[in-house]
């Protein structure tokens, strides 16, 4: 190595310092603080429970039946969602594809329910679900489909599925726009000697559009996966949790017995939990993404 | 390629019904801020379109629920988490993509790791190192959280534009005898500030719209961000929708403008990687 090459690589380490310290400060430390807790006692109202706890945390975990309920909760939100995500992005994707003119405006439209902040997405969710005066239930009563309003954030069998429709709502256009961008790569003049071949439009979508954005699907699928994965802001807005535990997601369980109840020992084990899971989520893509570029 | 005219025709009905779909919500919310309670709450007789002379909801949430405030202290958040998050990860990108040391490729991929960093994995350590220092309910204990958080998506963003610039750059710095701070300042920061304009958009967005850190770490009710704000409208006995409607609305517009002016720009600051893969 070059002196000056030898200068530089030290500035290049200057140049990083900031962003690393911050990483460690803010990320890295505290995650393994997280760790490191989860095997205490610490419980914020009893100053003297500073205790080591083992794995007892863990045990209680495993017959918690609150945990499994809201592990149960938040695999049903991020399954549907990103299935019905999915499914709508993509149809909106090849809408927004097909559309020659006023491509542009659906865009933008797209992008407004990205950018409205979570908070006001889901008190606006409120306002339309409202078991007394909400658009929902004026809708449909209005076309017939229900005859009478319903409480569909207070009832158990109803509330879980109206907050993933509203996150469903919220996510799919940027869903959408992500796919739009995969579709825009894929080389028009192959589908024009398709044609000539006599390929059907379906058979199209299926042997060539299908394979060629498939990379970008996959991604699409990681960020939507682990973002609905740790589902907060929305659940804490719509329901708390409520009615009982029925949209009780896991966050929002380790949100509440960490600063609710103020127990930080088994609050960090359902946070070690959570992170656990979602490594293996994120491992699993990881996986199956990079065996996919091998071939 | 040139589909028949009814397949054009459908194609454009189903736009509609998606623009439709995407737009009423909000359409129905801001609809809500121009009316008094009485008639939001008579379904007999369905408002459908504001009346822009009724401000009375605007004026009881700036008046009465001081809520400029909770917008100015998260403008004033959003704002300064964007210059510190922009200011390091710009330098760090600049040298991960231009400078080569040992460590660098380790910190793309710790980086790239962070992106899928639960904050709940790390928010009780934080609040209790917060706690230790003093600095509940100050702006300082948000600024740090949401440098990290946005601190992946920023360094990978502008990574890829230093990146795509020419190799002569350097030479020619080389060869003027520029510092590599002088290097980075001088003549790539001007050739990347598309993307650096991009990018700060993003961290604003975010910073603007958090609510899991504002919420614990901030208390003192002068110092309360909107999401925050909002959240606490409703008493234990009365739902004040007209004002809710209003504080939403009035929230949501400044970024409902950025968003549509800078279309082009922010689609492609959030699909470039994952088209790149």
């Amino acid at each position: 190595m070059s002196t000056l090459a030898k200068q530089k690589a030290k500035w290049g380490y200057i140049f990083v310092a900031p962003a690393v310290i911050v990483i460690f400060a803010v990320a890295i430390y505290p995650l393994l603080s997280t760790f490191y807790l989860s095997f205490t006692h610490k419980d914020l109202l009893d100053p003297t429970s500073d205790g080591f706890a083992g794995l007892s945390n863990y045990k209680k975990l495993f017959s918690d039946i609150l945990f499994w309920e809201s592990l149960k909760n938040t695999l049903i939100f991020v399954v549907f969602s990103v299935i019905f995500e999915l499914i709508f992005g993509l149809g909106l994707a090849l809408l927004m594809n097909s559309a020659i003119k006023g491509r542009g405006i659906i865009r933008a439209v797209a992008l407004i329910p990205w950018a409205i902040p979570t908070v006001v997405s889901a008190t606006m969710w409120l306002w339309l679900y409202n078991d007394q005066w909400g658009f929902i239930n004026i809708l449909l009563t209005k076309i017939g489909i229900i005859d009478h309003y319903v409480a569909w954030l207070s009832d158990p069998n109803l509330s879980l599925f109206a907050v993933i429709f509203s996150d469903v709502w919220k996510t799919t256009p940027f869903m959408a726009l992500l796919i739009l961008a995969g579709l825009q790569m894929v080389d028009q003049s192959i589908y024009e000697s398709a044609s000539v071949d006599g390929a059907s439009k379906l058979r199209q979508f299926f042997s060539i559009t299908l394979p060629m954005i498939k990379p970008t699907i996959l991604v699409a699928l990681l960020f939507r996966t682990l973002d609905s994965f740790r589902v907060f802001d929305l659940v804490y807005v719509m329901t708390s949790g409520g009615p009982g535990h029925s949209t009780e997601v896991l966050s929002l369980y380790a949100y509440k017995t960490l600063f609710k109840e103020l127990n930080i020992g088994y609050g960090s084990a359902l946070a070690v939990a959570i992170f656990i899971l979602i490594s293996i989520i994120s491992v699993i893509y990881v996986k199956v993404l990079s065996s996919r570029e091998e071939i | 390629m040139r589909l028949p005219l009814k397949n054009r025709l459908l194609i454009y009905l189903y736009i509609l019904l998606a623009v439709i779909f995407m737009v009423f919500p909000f359409y129905w919310i801001a609809n809500a801020s121009f009316h008094p309670e009485s008639e939001l709450f008579n379904t007999k007789n369905i408002q459908w379109f504001p009346d822009f002379t009724y401000l009375n909801n605007y004026i009881d949430i700036i008046q009465k629920k001081n809520f400029l405030q909770y917008l100015i202290n998260s403008f004033f958040i959003a704002t300064g988490t964007t210059i510190i998050a922009i200011s390091v990860s710009s330098l760090a990108a600049y040298a991960l993509a231009r400078i080569r040391f040992g460590a660098s490729k380790y910190i793309l991929g710790i980086v790239l790791g962070m992106s899928m960093f639960p904050p709940i994995a790390i928010i009780s350590p934080l609040y209790l190192m917060v706690q230790k220092v003093d600095l509940l309910n100050t702006f300082i204990a948000l600024l740090f959280p949401y440098i990290a958080f946005t601190l992946p998506f920023s360094l990978w963003n502008l990574t890829t534009f230093f990146k795509g610039l020419p190799k002569e750059l350097e030479e020619s710095a080389d060869v003027d005898g520029a510092t590599p701070f002088q290097t980075f300042y001088k003549i790539f920061l001007p050739l990347v500030s598309p993307g650096i304009f991009t990018t700060a958009i993003l961290v604003f967005i975010f910073a603007w719209n958090e609510f899991l850190f504002a919420v614990t770490f901030i208390s003192n009710d002068s110092l309360k961000t909107m999401p925050v704000a909002i959240v606490g409208l409703p008493s234990e006995y009365n739902v004040p929708w007209g004002q809710i409607s209003a504080a939403a609305t009035i929230s949501t517009i400044p970024l409902v403008i950025l968003v549509l002016i800078f279309q082009k720009r922010i689609i492609s600051g959030l699909t470039s990687g994952a088209v790149k893969g």
